[in-house]
């Protein structure tokens, strides 16, 4: 099958090709869903180590006096209170309190680096830049920047002797910039999927280098390929959301459940006073994870009942690989929101019995808190 | 991608085979690859009518779910309960253990209308 010229490639693309990946269009990338299946890849990277080419997720760099201060003021968390060499999640939300995305902040000796998913990457760039105030330089390098992810127990094991040692003692959502096989890059200890791992930045000319070198220091360490598929079981099984299915900019990060990533001791930020409204009023609705008994599986978008009434709707579901039910998140009326509260998703014409239960999912992951 | 000659197959993905005027069915090996990990197939209860091109069960893969339509009219005389424990035979061995519904035939003549294995692969390379 050929890809329609229109869709932007990574410096891998061949590489997955190679592989027997099947590709996908996703948000306007070619990229790889799955390579020998989504079970298998889950669990590799559960137990093992895995490589993920997520290339396609968007990288800013903010420079200037007023650089914090901006972040500050475009994004719900505390980028104040971030240390050289940290990063930190956030929400970064609309006047009304809805999510125009969610990201990552790195603070770098002189300048910022924000990560934002490649379906809002020309949103976010337009939103950031008409709130970006004189002084602050304000760039785009997506498409110069390589994004590789190494994820599960044995990260580590396959990066020593490529790395710095130090990076090799990141703490969770700690970074450093240093050679990864002789690449200058940013080495992360942050991931997507609940295990330990690294997330890797560097120059797109250098793929070769780094793919290569990742591929011949896994083998090992049993390194798989891993594509989108087991990326968005592995994050769910965690509870993490993904932008567009549990969260986008109809809803706000209370009723999702990011109030951790909402600091209202912050003096102002975009969405600063519609949430605060938001709160004193109650909410309404509240993000959820739930269980299944069975084997069918709960899908974006599905009504969710109580007592034979409409009182929410699906937003992400799949097979737990690790659990070996079906999962899901969805938002609910507020006081069906308790763990252990039963409700029904509707399935076609079946009726599925699912269990409100706590987040994360998978509580035995890998990952330093 | 090359598909098996011993069998016939539908615009929906299903294959069948016919024996003694029972079609054997299941789903091709493009379905399985274009759904994924197979983890729970519904199937109907022997006995039951079924018409062709209607729904007679449902595929759940982790990524995604997709109905199963009949290839033809009939009544089910044998479900592979086998998929209720490993619904991933479905995926190791789509044309063999992992068959789904036996179809016992309404009309002979039915069976013979459905797709070669060439008009077939034509299909899926006109797909992409």
């Amino acid at each position: 099958m050929s890809a329609p010229t229109t869709m932007k490639r990574t410096p891998f693309t061949e590489y997955h090709r190679a592989a027997g990946a099947k590709l996908v269009d996703f948000a306007g990338f070619e990229m790889p869903v799955r390579y020998t299946g989504d079970v298998r890849e889950h669990q590799s990277v559960r137990t093992g180590v895995g490589l993920f080419d997520i290339t396609h997720m968007g990288e800013f760099l903010v420079r200037g006096e007023g650089a914090q201060a901006f972040l500050d003021q475009v994004v719900t968390n505390d980028v104040s209170a971030l240390a050289v060499g940290q990063a930190l999640y956030s929400p970064m939300c609309r006047p009304d309190g809805g999510i125009v995305d969610d990201l990552l902040v790195y603070r770098y000796a002189d300048h910022y680096m924000v990560v934002v998913n490649a379906s809002n990457m020309a949103k976010d760039f337009a939103w950031m830049e008409q709130q970006k105030p004189a002084g602050v330089t304000f760039e785009n390098h997506s498409e110069g920047t390589a994004l590789l992810a190494v994820q599960g127990p044995k990260a580590a094991d396959v990066l020593r002797g490529h790395v710095p040692d130090a990076a090799l003692e990141l703490g969770y959502y700690r970074f450093l910039p240093g050679p990864v096989f002789g690449v200058e890059a940013t080495i992360s200890r942050t991931g997507y999927t609940g295990e330990d791992g690294f997330e890797l930045y560097f120059p797109v000319e250098h793929g070769a280098k780094v793919w290569e070198g990742l591929i011949e220091a896994g083998k090992p360490h049993g390194l798989e390929l891993i594509g989108l598929g087991a990326r968005d079981t592995l994050r769910l099984e965690m509870g993490y959301m993904l932008y567009g299915n549990d969260i986008d900019d109809t809803t706000t990060p209370l009723e999702a459940g990011l109030s951790w990533t909402v600091k209202m001791s912050k003096p102002s930020f975009t969405g600063r006073e519609a949430l605060a409204k938001h709160k004193a009023e109650g909410l309404k609705r509240r993000l959820v994870g739930f269980q299944l008994d069975g084997r069918r599986v709960p899908r974006h978008g599905m009504p969710i009942l109580s007592g034979g009434r409409v009182v929410g709707v699906v937003t992400s579901g799949t097979f737990s690989p690790t659990l070996e039910r079906p999962i899901g998140m969805g938002y609910v009326e507020s006081g069906l929101h308790t763990t252990g509260t039963e409700l029904e998703i509707q399935a076609g014409t079946t009726m599925l019995p699912a269990r409100v239960t706590a987040r994360p999912f998978h509580t035995r992951g890998s990952h330093r808190s | 991608m090359g598909f098996p000659e011993d069998v016939r197959y539908t615009q929906d993905h299903e294959w069948a085979r016919e024996a003694g005027g029972v079609v054997t069915v299941g789903i091709t090996s493009y379905a399985t690859e274009q759904l994924g990990d197979v983890v729970f197939v519904e199937l109907p209860e022997v006995g039951k009518a079924v018409e062709t091109g209607k729904t007679f069960g449902v595929v759940e893969a982790v990524k995604t779910v997709s109905d199963l339509f009949s290839p033809v009219a009939g009544e089910i005389v044998e479900v592979n309960s086998a998929l209720s424990d490993n619904p991933a035979i479905v995926n190791q061995d789509p044309y063999g253990e992992g068959w789904m519904v036996k179809i016992k035939l309404a009309d002979a003549g039915e069976f013979a209308k459905l797709l070669s294995s060439a008009d077939y692969e034509k299909l899926v390379e006109e797909a992409h």
